[in-house]
C-alpha cells in the first residue's frame, strides 16, 4: 500500500517589522559591497529604534556609518555618495529631522539627473519613521510623507507589513532612482510572515489586502492594519470591504484603486497624514478623472489626521488620527447612506 | 627660452610643464571670452533667464583645478562656467545648453545653472548656495572607497560659508579624513552683501580651524599661488591626510546677475580690481620667464576668438529638444543601471 507522507510546507519564519528591515539590510550588505547604512545613532546604539541593532557588530563601522547630527549635511553626502558608485541607505532618526535636509532631498536627489540631462542617476534610499502614537508630540510625529510624493524624480513607498517592509525596500535598493521609505513607528513591533533571502515588492503596485463587494478603504502604512480591523468587525455586519493597501504613493497605482470603485461604488481614504492637500485627495481625484466616478453611489470620504499638530495628551494624540472606530462610523454611514 | 627655471621662480614656474602653463593660459583666455560671448548672446536676446559670470576669476578657476585629472572630480556652483571649462569641458556644448539646445551638455534641461560635464568629472554647477559642498564630501566618500588616490574639489562662493551646509560637511569630511578640497572663491559679495557685513569672521580660511583641517588665504589673482595652494590641498588629500580649505580672494568684475544694478560698489572699487587682471598678470610672468612672448600672447586670444565664434554657431544651428520628451530622464529607468557606478566612466 502506498501511503503518500503529507507534505511538509516549510513554515515561514514570523519577523518583527524592526527585524524584516534589519533583515533586508543585511542580505543587501552581504550582497553588494556598494552599500552604506549612514544615520543617526545607527551603530553601536542601534538606532533609535533598533532597526539596525547589530548590524555595526556584523558589517563593520565603514559599512554602517554613525553620523554626525548633521540631518542636511548627512543626507547631502547620501547624494553625493550615491552619483557615484555607492548605494546608501540613509536612516533618518524621525521623519520630521527631513525638514532640515529637504534642500538635499528635493532640490538634489529628486532633480539631479532631469537637471543633468539624463547623465547621472542618484540611486540613494532614506528611510523615514514616521507616525504618531508614541507620546513624542509635534515634532516627532508627523506623516509627511504627501510633501515627498508632490516632487517628480522621487518615489514613495509605505509598508503596512513585515513582509512588505523587507520587500520594499530590497525593490528600493535595485531602483536606480531616489526611494524614500515612511516606517509607521507603531508597526515596528508587529510580527508577520518574512521570507528568508533575497525577494522583491514592486515599487507603485498596490495590494488588495482583502476583497470586498461594498465598499473600498483606501490605506497607507497603519491605516492598512486598522482597516483590515474594521473590515473584520463590519463583516459580522454584513458589510463586505474591499481593503487596498496602496503601497506606494508615487508613483500611485491608480488602476487598482479605478478596479475597485467600479465595482464597490464607494470609496473611504484611510491615511495618518494631514487631510487637507493629502493622499486622500490625490486617491478621491483619481476616481473623479475616472469611469469609476459614474459607478459612485455615495460622496467619497477621507479620513486623514485632524488639522493640528500632534498633541502630547495621549487621549488627544489618538483623537488627531484616524482609530478603527473612525473608519468603522464612516463606511457604516457610507453603505447604509446615514449622513 | 629659459633651461631651467631659477629657484626663486614663482612655484606654477618651477612645478609645471611651458606647455602646461600655456594651456592654463589658453584656459584663462578662453573663459574670460566664453564669459563676453555668453553675455553679448544674452545682451541680443539669443539667451534666456539668467547667468552668472565669473570674469576677473579666471586664475582661480583654472589654477586650482591644475593638480585634478579627469578622474577626479568637482562639484560647482552658480557662477560655474570657469570651473567647467578649467575642468576640460567643450564651450560648444556648454553654448548649445545656455541656447537650451539638446546637443548641450544637459540636453538643455539645465541651462547655466546646471552646467555639467560628467565624463570630465564635473558633477555640476548648483543653484542653490553651498547645495554642492555636502555632495562633494560623499564624491569623496565614494573616492575613498572605490577610487582611492582621487580626489574631489568642492568650488563654493563667500556666500556659501554662512550657510549651515557648509558647516556641516567641512566637519563630517574632517571627521572620517574625506579626499575633499574646499575651494572658497571669496569675490567679496553674496550677491549684493560684503563679507564685512555678513560674516562675524570675513576671513574664511580662519574657518578651517574649526574643523581640524589647514586653511589658507592666497590671492586669488595670482594663478600661481592659487596652483600652489591647490596643489598642496590636492597631495594631503590624495595622500590621505584628509580635507583642506582653500580661500582665493578674487572679485567678479561682473554684477551677481544680469539684473544687478551695482548699487553696492564703486567705480573704483571695481577699477582696482580690473587692475589686478588675473590674465594679463600670469600673461606678463609668462613673458618674464620666456614660457610666452607677446606673438605666443595674441595667438592664443586669435585661437580663443575663433573657438568661441565656432561655438557660438554651433549652438545657434543644434537642434531643440523635442517636446514630447519633456518627461524624460526625470526618472531612470527602472532596471538597475548598467554600470556598476551611478556615474559613467
Amino acid at each position: 500500500m502506498n501511503v503518500q507522507a503529507p507534505t511538509l510546507e516549510p513554515a515561514v519564519r514570523e519577523l518583527s517589522y524592526a527585524e524584516a528591515i534589519r533583515d533586508a539590510l543585511a542580505v543587501a550588505l552581504e550582497t553588494d559591497d556598494r552599500v552604506i547604512l549612514m544615520g543617526e545613532d545607527i551603530g553601536i546604539y542601534g538606532g533609535a529604534f533598533q532597526v539596525t541593532g547589530d548590524l555595526v557588530q556584523r558589517f563593520g563601522e565603514d559599512r554602517v556609518m554613525d553620523t554626525p547630527i548633521s540631518e542636511l549635511g548627512g543626507a547631502g553626502v547620501a547624494v553625493g555618495a550615491a552619483l557615484t558608485g555607492l548605494r546608501p541607505i540613509y536612516e533618518f532618526q524621525f521623519s520630521d529631522f527631513a525638514t532640515l535636509a529637504m534642500d538635499q532631498i528635493v532640490n538634489q536627489a529628486a532633480k539631479l539627473r532631469f537637471m543633468l540631462g539624463g547623465t547621472v542617476s542618484v540611486p540613494l534610499v532614506m528611510r523615514f519613521p514616521a507616525g504618531s502614537g508614541t507620546g513624542a508630540a509635534a515634532q516627532h510625529s508627523q506623516s509627511l510623507e504627501a510633501w515627498f510624493g508632490h516632487v517628480p524624480g522621487l518615489k514613495v513607498a509605505q509598508a503596512a507589513t513585515p513582509h512588505d517592509a523587507k520587500g520594499l525596500l530590497l525593490a528600493a535598493l535595485d531602483d536606480p532612482n531616489p526611494v524614500m521609505l515612511f516606517e509607521h513607528k507603531l508597526l515596528y513591533k508587529m510580527k508577520g510572515p518574512v521570507p528568508e533571502g533575497h525577494y522583491t515588492v514592486p515599487i507603485g503596485k498596490a495590494n488588495v489586502c482583502r476583497p470586498g463587494r461594498d465598499v473600498t478603504i483606501v490605506a497607507t502604512s497603519i491605516m492598512v492594519q486598522r482597516a483590515l480591523a474594521a473590515a473584520e468587525t463590519l463583516a459580522g455586519e454584513d458589510i463586505e470591504a474591499e481593503v487596498i493597501d496602496l503601497r506606494t504613493i508615487r508613483p500611485m497605482d491608480r488602476a487598482t484603486v479605478i478596479e475597485s470603485v467600479a465595482r464597490t461604488s464607494r470609496l473611504v481614504v484611510v491615511y495618518e497624514g494631514t487631510t487637507t492637500l493629502g493622499i486622500g485627495a490625490e486617491v478621491s481625484a483619481a476616481i473623479a478623472e475616472s469611469e469609476a466616478f459614474d459607478y459612485l453611489d455615495a460622496p467619497i470620504i477621507r479620513l486623514g489626521g485632524a488639522e493640528v499638530p500632534i498633541p502630547y495628551n495621549p487621549e488627544l494624540e489618538k483623537a488627531a488620527v484616524p482609530q478603527v472606530p473612525d473608519i468603522l462610523d464612516a463606511v457604516r454611514n457610507l453603505v447604509r447612506g446615514v449622513t | 627660452m629659459l633651461a631651467s627655471p631659477p629657484a626663486n621662480a614663482p612655484f606654477a614656474i618651477r612645478h609645471h610643464k611651458p606647455e602646461a602653463l600655456r594651456e592654463a593660459l589658453r584656459k584663462m583666455v578662453l573663459i574670460r571670452q566664453f564669459e563676453e560671448g555668453a553675455e553679448d548672446c544674452y545682451v541680443r536676446g539669443l539667451i534666456h533667464g539668467t547667468m552668472h559670470l565669473s570674469i576677473g576669476q579666471e586664475a582661480s578657476a583654472v589654477g586650482l583645478c591644475m593638480a585634478l585629472t579627469d578622474d577626479d572630480k568637482i562639484t560647482s556652483t552658480h557662477r560655474g562656467h570657469g570651473h567647467c571649462i578649467a575642468k576640460g569641458a567643450e564651450v560648444g556644448r556648454m553654448y548649445a545648453e545656455f541656447f537650451g539646445k539638446e546637443t548641450g551638455y544637459c540636453g538643455g534641461r539645465g541651462g547655466s545653472m546646471h552646467i555639467a560635464d560628467v565624463a570630465k568629472g564635473n558633477l555640476g554647477a548648483n543653484g542653490i548656495v553651498a547645495g554642492g559642498i555636502p555632495i562633494a564630501v560623499g564624491a569623496a566618500l565614494s573616492a575613498k572607497r572605490l577610487n582611492p588616490g582621487s580626489v574631489v574639489m568642492s568650488f563654493f562662493g563667500d556666500g556659501a560659508v554662512n550657510e549651515g551646509a557648509f558647516h556641516e560637511a567641512l566637519n563630517m569630511a574632517s571627521v572620517w579624513k574625506l579626499p575633499v578640497i574646499f575651494a572658497c572663491e571669496n569675490n567679496h559679495y553674496g550677491m549684493s552683501t560684503s563679507t564685512e557685513r555678513s560674516s562675524a569672521q570675513p576671513r574664511v580660511a580662519e574657518r578651517a580651524a574649526a574643523y581640524a583641517m589647514p586653511g589658507i588665504t592666497v590671492d586669488g589673482n595670482d594663478f600661481s599661488a592659487v596652483t600652489e595652494a591647490g596643489h598642496a590641498a590636492v597631495e594631503r588629500a590624495r595622500a590621505g591626510e584628509g580635507p583642506s580649505l582653500i580661500e582665493s580672494v578674487t572679485y567678479r568684475w561682473r554684477g551677481h546677475s544680469k539684473s544687478d544694478r551695482n548699487r553696492y560698489r564703486s567705480k573704483e572699487e571695481i577699477d582696482s580690481w580690473v587692475a589686478r587682471d588675473p590674465i594679463s598678470r600670469f600673461a606678463t610672468l609668462l613673458g618674464e620667464h620666456g614660457i610666452a612672448d607677446a606673438d605666443a600672447v595674441a595667438a592664443i586670444e586669435r585661437g580663443a576668438t575663433r573657438e568661441i565664434t565656432e561655438a557660438i554657431e554651433f549652438a545657434k544651428t543644434s537642434p531643440g529638444p523635442d517636446p514630447a520628451a519633456l518627461a524624460r530622464d526625470v526618472y531612470a529607468p527602472d532596471s538597475a543601471p548598467d554600470d556598476s557606478a551611478g556615474v559613467p566612466a
